[in-house]
């Protein structure tokens, strides 16, 4: 494993370049929590609620549509407002790529990028291996328990939302599932929880199959093998097919809908291979949705590790 | 001999793949079950919980909720508090405290019109017809108007002044000449707002709000009050009342509003049976 995957990038580019996306990222994760903070900590009240539902100005409400599906599998049936605040959520994500919520929204990825960063620096290899389809049996669960026990059990576990409400209502113990978290992803298995066991990333991974942006391997032919793309992904079972499938006609669109459009290939390429692609313009730049897309998304789910990297 | 099993051919693969899912099936399965399990436990509201106005029944507000808590920050009161993980009430509903702080019982009901989900369900318009539990005089040992001191105070705070709480005049029969005024909670006008408990005077509240299934009994679905139904009915159902006889002296009758033995009012007769004049009474056949 490289220890500082984008070195190349950082002295060819300069720091900033390096680092362009992972900045733009913790400024959107951060900003999204100050407008949360800013209500109960200054009486700044901007937005109310929390990533479950919110209200947004008064005019604006958000709903958690997984949240809001469990809710109604048990019976409930939600008001207008949180419909339409799950509808507008759902188109979002469906246009700008329904994981990035996980990469450019979740509070639990500052964890999980806390725990692959440590991971790195210390040379702590996480040898355990569960397969990233496991998301999917948990999503399953998750819907299947208001459907059948009347109660959405899975908010006394989930991370997701335990970690924003305790920021903004009140912690309690809800610091000790997010060590775990980290803890987990740190020693057992890299990537553990947003890549294999999350089944709010598997959700929003669904709602974006045919996301309007995309990150392509656009300059795929620079590519020298540095490797520091699988070193940095979180999911870098997605990028091979873009990136290597010049040979079988696929790519060089990351196709895989549990990319999360983090951007942290672009940082850390000193080749510029990669780059955020808007599909009206992808017919320019040569960019047609890959013939063997669906085939590469059931290869990266039925052989989750093939494509992990070398040590 | 694994390597070489799966260079031989496609039933290795399968099986593999069937042992997989098998894996992956059974990990998730143990997740869920202890899932489940600790989720059946974590559901059951602690008595000293009580829920916003609108909340449906317990069962059917832990899956309507979804935890977002715009009914907290909706609260222009801020009584209202979300559970944290680790507490007794399900991680992450909203709940108060009556002691802490009851509900002012809004009129316009900010907390229910926030809730997107109906888990605070929007068909409550008028707060009066709330439910969030119901008061109980609970300790009438340490309420002091059980001692025959004036205090009233949960009767003079409560929202519903004069319908939910009442005060019954007693005898005091300590003193011997005194009253004593006992608050009495009527269960079909309390809301559970839980201001009676909020200014009780005591150290420790002798009136609580408790959930309504807590605080209230229930008779027997085969009892018939009898003077109820013979109202209903207007007469008796069972058999026909006989008129009950007197065996009273002549000219009189019982009076059972407490007069007892009186004369009997006899039109075109004079209201007494002894006539002003004694001789008349002397004369009459049969009198002596």
């Amino acid at each position: 494993m490289n220890a500082f995957p984008g070195r190349t990038a950082r002295a060819e580019q300069g720091w900033f370049k390096a680092h362009k996306w992972l900045l733009l990222r913790r400024a959107s994760q951060l900003g999204i929590l100050v407008l949360f903070l800013a209500g109960p900590l200054a009486g700044i009240w901007i937005v109310t609620g929390n990533l479950s539902a919110s209200m947004t100005l008064e005019v604006l409400p958000l709903t958690d549509p997984l949240l809001l599906a469990q809710s109604m599998l048990s019976g409930a049936w939600p008001v207008m407002s949180g419909l339409i605040g799950a509808l507008i959520v759902l188109v979002f994500y469906a246009l700008v790529g329904g994981r990035v919520f996980c990469a450019w929204v979740c509070p639990v990825n500052l964890v999980t990028d806390l725990a692959a960063w440590l991971g790195r620096r210390l040379d702590i290899r996480a040898s355990g291996r569960i397969p990233r389809d496991a998301r999917y049996w948990l999503l399953g669960l998750v819907l299947l328990f208001p459907l059948a026990t009347g109660v959405i059990a899975w908010e006394y576990l989930n991370p997701v939302s335990i970690a924003h409400r305790g920021l903004i209502f009140g912690m309690g113990w809800g610091w000790t599932l997010l060590l775990a978290v980290l803890l987990y992803d740190l020693f057992v298995v890299r990537r553990g929880w947003c890549g294999h066991l999350c089944p709010v990333g598997a959700f929003y991974g669904l709602i974006g199959v045919k996301p309007a942006v995309r990150v392509a391997a656009a300059g795929r032919e620079r590519c020298d093998d540095c490797m520091d793309c699988f070193a940095i992904c979180p999911e870098p079972q997605v990028i091979k097919p873009a990136l290597k499938g010049a040979a079988q006609g696929i790519g060089p669109l990351i196709a895989d809908m549990h990319c999360t459009n983090c951007g942290r290939c672009i940082d850390v390429c000193g080749k510029n291979v990669f780059g955020f692609t808007l599909a009206y313009r992808r017919a320019g730049l040569g960019l047609s949705e890959p013939v063997g897309d669906g085939a590469s998304a059931v290869a990266a789910t039925r052989h989750p590790v093939s494509s992990q990297p070398g040590g | 001999m694994s390597t070489e099993r799966q260079k031989s051919g496609k039933t290795l693969d399968r099986r593999q793949f069937i042992a997989s899912v098998m894996k992956t099936a059974c990990g998730v399965g143990l997740l869920g079950l202890g899932l489940g399990l600790y989720s059946q436990g974590a559901t059951s509201l602690p008595a000293w919980a009580i829920r916003p106005p609108g909340a449906l029944p317990e069962d059917d507000f832990n899956g309507a909720c979804i935890r977002c808590g715009l009914c907290v920050r909706d609260c222009p009161f801020d009584m209202l508090h979300l559970a944290k993980l680790g507490e007794e009430v399900p991680t992450g509903t909203p709940y108060f405290i009556a002691r802490e702080a009851g509900c002012e019982m809004c009129e316009d009901i900010p907390c229910v019109s926030a809730c997107p989900t109906n888990a605070l369900d929007h068909a409550l318009t008028d707060i009066r017809e709330a439910d969030m539990g119901l008061a109980v005089l609970i300790d009438q040992e340490s309420c002091i108007a059980f001692q025959g001191l004036r205090c009233e105070v949960c009767f003079n705070v409560c929202p519903v002044r004069g319908e939910a709480i009442t005060l019954d005049m007693q005898h005091n029969a300590r003193s011997g000449k005194h009253a004593r005024f006992v608050p009495v909670v009527h269960s079909e006008h309390c809301t559970g707002c839980g201001k009676c408990e909020e200014a009780c005077i005591l150290d420790v509240a002798a009136i609580k709000v408790l959930p309504r299934h807590l605080a209230k009994g229930q008779l027997g679905a085969h009892y018939r009050l009898g003077w109820e139904q013979k109202r209903e009915a207007g007469g008796a159902l069972v058999t026909p009342d006989a008129e009950h006889r007197y065996n009273l002296p002549e000219g009189m009758e019982y009076e059972h509003g407490g007069r007892g033995l009186i004369p009997e009012v006899v039109p075109g007769q004079p209201a007494s049976p002894v006539p002003d004049n004694p001789l008349d009474v002397l004369n009459r056949k049969g009198a002596l």
